[in-house]
């Protein structure tokens, strides 16, 4: 029963979609004012349906209902609750019901509490956000039912892959999908504002929030998944530019630039069309990353959906969408009048260079994760990686950082060398001893090397912002801001120092042999088997000691699991305020030997600090924005009462 | 700096953009042409090999018996095939769990003056649904080989 009126709320709310596309179109004509008026209520409905599929859903996961296909396929009577219910949103037609469902809840909000824009360009954007929806309903009832029953119930699930049985994994696609759609959002509202041509600065403020808000799960997300890689595939990496990591990096740099750019508009009505064009381009990104993953057409190391058909599914929305928003984008971006002017050097200048150099990275990562496409297209086999990404991405971002520095301390609108020279320079000295003392002391490679000194630099330059401010005055987006670039400073630190810096030991130990790997000695101390609820494991007993300190215990293990049977390594790690000790175990090798491989790695953890650090600037410029906007509408509200006092 | 004329504004920043991101275009396939690492199967190796140092891919099956661990405990060496031709392999590194003779691999690496490839990393069939995707199109012998050990 459950599965079935899942699914009635699914075809219900698929319905009210198309509804809401015609009213939203019908509302741009005029006498189409009825239709139109069914246009909030049809967004809201339509959320409520979604939430309630999606809570059946969840359901059929919790009560493990073999008789519905997909839990079959995903789950098992002996699974923890809290991985059945990740196995909800674990595969790919649970993931595809949860991104159907955060939209139309995100539309369902907007059609709620927006009432700032001109009411033809709500309809307008809410008619686009159910254009868009209607692509991944039919996506979701035609090819990927994920309430189809089995004919023959099976006796037990067929389980959850064990690399999945993960609660930091459980949580990171939605953290994605999240931001994902909140893109799409933005997206509405360009091809709204380009419908209507009404591109303002109050449009911008009606955006940002969404942008920031997908902006700070698109960074929460990645900064989580880079950990994940980190810890659960054994190799000691952060970051390989998989296909699946780049295919959220894509968007991510996109929205990067979009909520600068947005910024401008929002504070100088400036960067008109580019500000439309990233809102058209950084949902394209997340719909390219969605066709990445869910295609299979990239295999990676990450890779756990395979079907080519639902890649041509996507890729025929990918080509309606991407390519409709570009052709109107084309046929009315000249109709928009050019915003206000401003000087090279000024806040606007800098956030130009900024939104360049992002886009010219993001076009850098698209073409290096496309490549190896277009080549196979030709036979060609190849792999792009790291020599090609790193180089190549750092001309545009080392520039970059060095704008990022200086730009917060910019005027807008015009500025003079000679006002910005003092702190200008400080950031300079800064940036030039810490090149100078690194390369003297320690003498590291070029990228690195750049990478601390900028990081330096950027961390300065962000705080000083707030000199000669009045901390406790100073509105929460500035806050946001400072805390933000200060978290990229932190991050670049982290990556830069741990490939400078780390340093590998690969043995083979006897139990009770002391091995040392930079400033740690580690003693294997036993090896033995343990068991979990669903996997046995050889566990090697490590006891690490920093400098000669106190011992810590390092647990890495080897498991295995049964359903389905499959082979792990659970890394150790022991954290110091300055870097992490990463251990994995191996396996045996001749003479009662154990494989261990070890990895001392300075100031790795402040890469994942730092993100979390732009995930809570984010944050906090999200609060101030929308505190203001909400006791500006409380003022308005003020005002219109007291009028009509007067009146009577 | 400031002395832009204004009318034409829109246009220098359309061009500035332009400029750059041709340029982030050409170089990245300039670079592309130059980096990506190219897959390999041992009669390619044969046929034409690839410079010492250049980073390539290796795929083919670990043949039986090839096996060796050296002293140290975690040096390996192992030869790959592909019915046609073999080449040697040596890693260092904790291998893949499902890394067995007779299996498919891909390596990662650079072959060395000696006509040795030194693996940094190798690819093996690691979970149910996950497979080097250069090994999905080894011939059907081949690939009866993998699925029949890996099941």
């Amino acid at each position: 029963m459950i599965a079935e009126f899942g699914l009635a709320a699914l075809w219900l709310a698929a319905a009210l979609a198309g509804l809401q596309l015609l009213g939203g179109f019908a509302g741009l004509r005029p006498g189409g004012e009825r239709l139109a008026a069914l246009v909030r209520p049809a967004a809201v409905l339509q959320a409520l349906l979604c939430a309630l599929a999606f809570v059946a859903l969840l359901w059929l996961f919790a009560r493990t209902d073999l008789s519905v296909a997909l839990v079959a396929k995903n789950s098992h009577s002996m699974k923890p609750l809290i991985f059945k219910l990740s196995g909800a949103w674990g595969n790919h037609e649970g993931s595809m019901l949860l991104w159907v469902s955060v939209m139309a809840l995100a539309g369902g909000l907007i059609a709620l509490i927006e009432r700032r824009l001109p009411e033809r360009t709500m309809l307008a954007t809410l008619g686009a956000q159910a254009f868009v929806g209607l692509g991944f309903y039919a996506f979701l009832l035609v090819s990927s039912n994920p309430f189809e029953r089995l004919p023959q119930p099976p006796a037990e699930g067929l389980g959850l892959n064990p690399l999945l049985q993960d609660i930091g994994l459980a949580m990171h696609p939605p953290t994605l999908y999240f931001g994902y759609v909140g893109l799409s959002v933005a997206f509405s509202f360009a091809v709204g504002a380009l419908l209507t041509r009404q591109v303002t600065p109050e449009f911008a403020k009606v955006m940002r929030p969404w942008i920031l808000g997908a902006w700070i799960f698109l960074t929460l997300g990645i900064t989580a998944g880079s950990y994940w890689a980190y810890y659960e595939l054994g190799w000691g990496g952060w970051w390989f530019w998989d296909p699946v990591e780049n295919a959220s990096l894509m968007p991510w740099l996109a929205a990067t630039a979009l909520l600068h750019s947005a910024s401008v508009l929002a504070a100088r009505d400036a960067l008109r069309t580019w500000t439309i064009l990233l809102g058209v381009v950084a949902f394209s990104m997340s719909m390219v990353g969605t066709f990445l993953v869910r295609s299979g057409i990239l295999t990676s190391v990450h890779a756990f959906a395979v079907d080519p058909e639902r890649g041509a599914f996507i890729l025929a929305l990918l080509a309606i969408y991407i390519g409709g928003a570009l052709v109107l984008f084309t046929l009315r971006a000249g109709t928009i009048a050019e915003g206000e002017r401003f000087a090279m050097l000024s806040r606007e200048g800098a956030l130009v260079v900024n939104n360049v150099a992002l886009s010219a990275i993001l076009g850098i990562v698209l073409l290096g994760t496309l490549y190896p496409l277009l080549t196979e297209a030709f036979d060609v086999r190849v792999s792009v990686g790291p020599p090609y990404f790193n180089p190549v991405g750092a001309i545009f971002f080392l520039p970059m950082l060095v704008v990022l520095a200086i730009g917060p301390l910019l005027r807008w609108r015009r500025d003079s060398f000679e006002r910005v020279q003092k702190p200008v320079v400080a950031i300079a000295v800064v940036a030039l001893a810490v090149l100078a003392g690194v390369h003297f002391i320690a003498g590291v490679a070029l990228l690195p090397l750049l990478g601390m000194a900028l990081a330096a630099a950027v961390a300065v330059g962000s705080v000083m912002p707030l000199a000669g401010r009045s901390l406790r005055r100073l509105p929460l987006a500035v806050w946001g801001m400072v805390i933000a670039h200060f978290g990229v400073a932190v991050a670049l630190f982290g990556m830069a120092a741990d490939t400078a810096f780390q340093q590998e030991r690969l043995v083979a130990a006897r139990v009770g042999e002391t091995i040392t790997d930079g400033p740690w000695t580690i003693t294997l101390a036993a090896v033995e088997p343990v068991a979990g609820p669903n996997w046995t494991a050889l566990e090697a007993r490590l006891e690490a000691s920093y400098k000669g300190g106190e011992v810590q215990l390092a647990r890495p293990q080897a498991r295995s699991f049964w359903t389905p049977p499959q082979e792990t390594s659970e890394v150790a790690l022991l954290t110091r305020w300055n870097g992490q000790l990463y251990a994995a175990l191996g396996g045996e090798a001749e003479g009662e030997r154990w494989q261990l491989r070890l990895w001392w790695k300075p100031f790795v953890t402040w890469i994942w600090y730092g993100g979390i650090l732009i995930g809570l600037g984010g944050l906090l410029a999200l609060i101030g924005r929308v505190a203001s906007d909400l006791r500006r509408r409380s003022a308005r509200a003020q005002i219109a009462v007291r009028r009509g006092e007067v009146a009577a | 700096m400031s002395a832009l004329k204004p009318k034409h504004q829109r246009l220098v920043l359309v061009v500035v953009a332009m400029v750059a991101l041709i340029a982030a275009a050409l170089l990245a396939t300039w670079a592309l042409r130059n980096q990506a690492s190219y897959f390999y199967v041992p009669s390619d190796i044969a046929a034409d090999p690839p410079p010492p140092g250049q980073a390539i891919r290796l795929g083919g099956m670990v043949e039986e018996g090839s096996f060796r661990t050296r002293a140290d405990g975690v040096t390996i060496d192992f030869v790959v095939g592909d019915g046609e031709a073999r080449v040697p392999v040596t890693f260092s590194g904790i291998v893949p769990d499902l890394f067995v003779e007779g299996s498919g691999v891909v390596a990662e690496g650079s072959m060395r003056g000696d006509g040795t490839f030194v693996a940094t990393n190798l690819l093996a069939k690691h979970d149910e649904t996950y497979m080097p995707r250069e090994l999905e199109d080894m011939d059907a012998a081949a690939r009866r080989e993998v699925v029949a050990e890996t099941e």
